[in-house]
């Protein structure tokens, strides 16, 4: 049976959603990443995918 | 000698550094909005077919002015002025990195400046977007960059001082929801200027010889992610100060910070992906980009305005309802300060963005129905709601809560006061509305001759066509007088109002300090601004604010199928 640290139980643990909100940094990743994917390089992929004139 | 003041009227407490780089952000973009202001009086007076003020040249070089200065000058330089106040204020923290935010500011001036020089040259009159193969002078788009690397800067310093708080303990748990929107703009503000710099950097070498050739469909499609994003960094700038006003006027504090949290967590997710709703027309791009975009990604987005809309007056309305005013459904409504301009500025501007901003917002957002307005005057009605008076009235509320508050200055007339978001709104909303008239019967936008005279296919509007865009030209002098007032009393309160501090003279209202006494404050959250700096849900105990969100349901679904109606009139399928 693996040691267990009394201090554990006492330590509130953080929900995922709220560890999400707290940080910035990953937010600001996310935040940039999205659009970048969904509207810049689809939308790019779009265009350079137009069948030139014949 | 310590860093902070601290307001005794408000319980706020101000860093130094951060304080100055406030007022004079704060000052710029009154120069820039009394610019365009200015210009906004010559482009009415010219689509006012009876007055048809300036000659086309000219109109054309107002045109894009006014849209360079009101869109982005004005708008960016308040936000770094928000962003600063949200992090450094609400925080209690220093600011982070001060010369940086300082060079960035000094980056900024010298691209607005550099960039209002090339238009006024009469030879960059190629309107906000600049769409190429349309060419301005180079120092057009170097002024932009340069513009838009200060405006970044302003945004890392943002990030930095949120480290630092953290890193200090300046707070306890979450960071505070005003601070948490002012985050989700400085993400969005991020993006945005990314695409600025990838769009206008090749354009800018284009104009100077060094690259031969810029697609227009590629450009049209990364600029718009830096010219519709930058209209994002507005929305999520005034809900937040929405937020901030309901805390500090009223002692809301909101329905539920985890709701008001998802909501902004999907503006980080979605709300930029509405860009594409320019392209919706646009050939060669195929139907699944623009309906994912525009539909099923928008849609989230605007699902997060939709609970912002319900939980700002909720939270006012549960304040409200605490201090007594329980009779009926809107004692609560009726008995809040109508009569404190900052109070009237953000309740005009809620109503205002929500009911005709965001609809029509949705309705230029679906691609069947944007058909029936695309590129007609129907468009800038639409972003005059929500820019003009959804984030412009927002921001001129705030300041006049941080006359006294942040410049230690007494506003001046504050009768006149009273009354200018009522005018400002009233104007405002009369161009919007027969704005919006004149669109759904095709008027175009951005024309000098409504009536196409000596063109090769010449068209008829009809009478009301003409008569609405009269209209239209009253309430834009309403609006442009109104915001007159707003600079007269803003200005003068700066240099003539009574002295809220004894070291409160002309140069500190522009950026110098006050006394080296006033920082002698060790920051604490005080019970005046707890509502804003603290955490913790009201509940959700607002029946007249979910009328009111019920009668807004029903005026956006009345008004989405009145215009799929008219659609099926305009487009017959046989």
């Amino acid at each position: 049976m693996a040691d267990h640290d009394p201090k554990d139980e006492t330590r509130e643990r953080i929900p995922a959603m709220q560890s999400l909100l707290e940080n910035p940094f990953l937010l600001l990743f996310i935040g940039v990443a999205m659009p970048t994917v969904f509207y810049i390089i689809w939308g790019i992929m779009e265009v350079v995918t137009i069948p030139l004139a014949q | 000698m310590g860093n902070f003041r601290l307001c005794p009227d408000s319980g706020l407490f101000f860093d130094k550094n951060a304080e100055s780089l406030m007022k004079v952000n704060a000052v710029a973009a009154a120069v820039s909005l009394l610019v365009a202001g200015l210009l906004a009086l010559g482009v009415a007076l010219t689509r006012w077919p009876a007055v048809h003020l300036l000659p086309a040249d000219q109109f054309y070089m107002y045109l894009t002015a006014h849209g360079v200065d009101a869109l982005l000058f004005w708008i960016i330089f308040f936000e770094i002025a928000v962003l600063y106040f949200a992090s450094s204020t609400l925080l209690r923290c220093r600011l982070a990195a001060p010369r940086w935010a300082w060079l960035g500011f000094a980056l900024m001036v010298i691209g607005a400046i550099t960039t209002n020089v090339a238009i006024f040259q009469g030879n960059s009159s190629v309107m906000m977007t600049s769409y190429v193969p349309m060419q301005a002078a180079p120092s057009f788009y170097l002024g932009l960059i340069l513009f838009a690397v200060g405006a970044l800067i302003g945004c890392f310093v943002f990030f930095g001082t949120l480290v630092i708080a953290k890193n200090e303990n300046t707070y306890e748990g979450s960071i505070p929801l005003v601070t948490f929107g002012a985050m989700t703009a400085a993400i969005i503000a991020v993006f945005t200027i990314a695409s600025g710099a990838i769009i206008l950097v090749p354009t800018y070498l284009w104009s100077i010889g060094y690259i031969a050739h810029i697609d227009p469909s590629m450009y049209r499609i990364i600029w718009w992610a830096m010219g519709h994003s930058s209209q994002q960094i507005n929305v999520v700038a005034h809900v937040s100060i929405w937020y901030l006003v309901g805390g500090l006027l009223l002692g809301a504090r909101p329905m539920s910070e985890k709701v008001s949290r998802f909501a902004f967590l999907l503006y980080i997710l979605f709300l930029q992906l509405a860009s594409a709703h320019h392209i919706l027309v646009d050939p060669g791009i195929s139907a699944e980009w623009k309906i994912f975009n525009t539909s099923y990604a928008m849609y989230l987005a605007v699902l997060a305005s939709l609970i912002h809309g319900l939980t700002v007056p909720g939270s006012m309305e549960v304040a409200q309802r605490e201090k007594g005013y329980n009779r009926g459904m809107f004692e609560w409504l009726r008995k809040a300060p109508w009569g404190n301009p900052t109070f009237s500025s953000v309740a005009i501007s809620i109503v205002i963005f929500g009911f005709i901003g965001g609809i029509t917002g949705v309705v230029m957002g679906t691609e069947q129905i944007n058909l029936i307005i695309h590129n007609t005057i129907y468009v800038p009605a639409h972003f005059h709601a929500t820019v003009a008076v959804g984030t412009t009235l927002t921001f001129m509320g705030l300041t006049y809560l941080l006359i006294p508050v942040l410049f230690r200055r007494q506003m001046i007339l504050p009768t006149l006061a009273k009354w200018q978001p009522y005018l400002f709104g009233a104007g405002m909303t009369i161009l919007i509305l027969f704005m919006m008239g004149a669109g759904t019967l095709g008027v175009s936008r951005r024309h000098w001759d409504m009536d196409f005279t000596g063109a090769a296919l010449s068209f008829e509007y009809s009478g009301m066509a003409y008569t609405m865009m009269g209209i239209a030209g009253i309430g834009a002098v309403l609006a442009v007088i109104a915001g007159g007032a707003f600079l007269l009393i803003t200005v003068g309160s700066l240099l003539v109002g009574k002295k809220l501090d004894a070291s409160a003279g002309l140069l500190q209202s522009f950026g110098v300090p006050l006394a080296p006494e006033a920082y002698n404050a060790e920051p604490e959250i005080l019970p005046m601004a707890a509502a804003v700096e603290e955490h913790g849900s009201a509940g959700f105990e607002a029946p007249g604010t979910f009328i009111l969100a019920m009668l807004l349901l029903v005026s956006f679904v009345v008004y989405y199928f009145i215009n799929w109606k008219y659609l099926s009139s305009v487009w017959p399928l046989s």
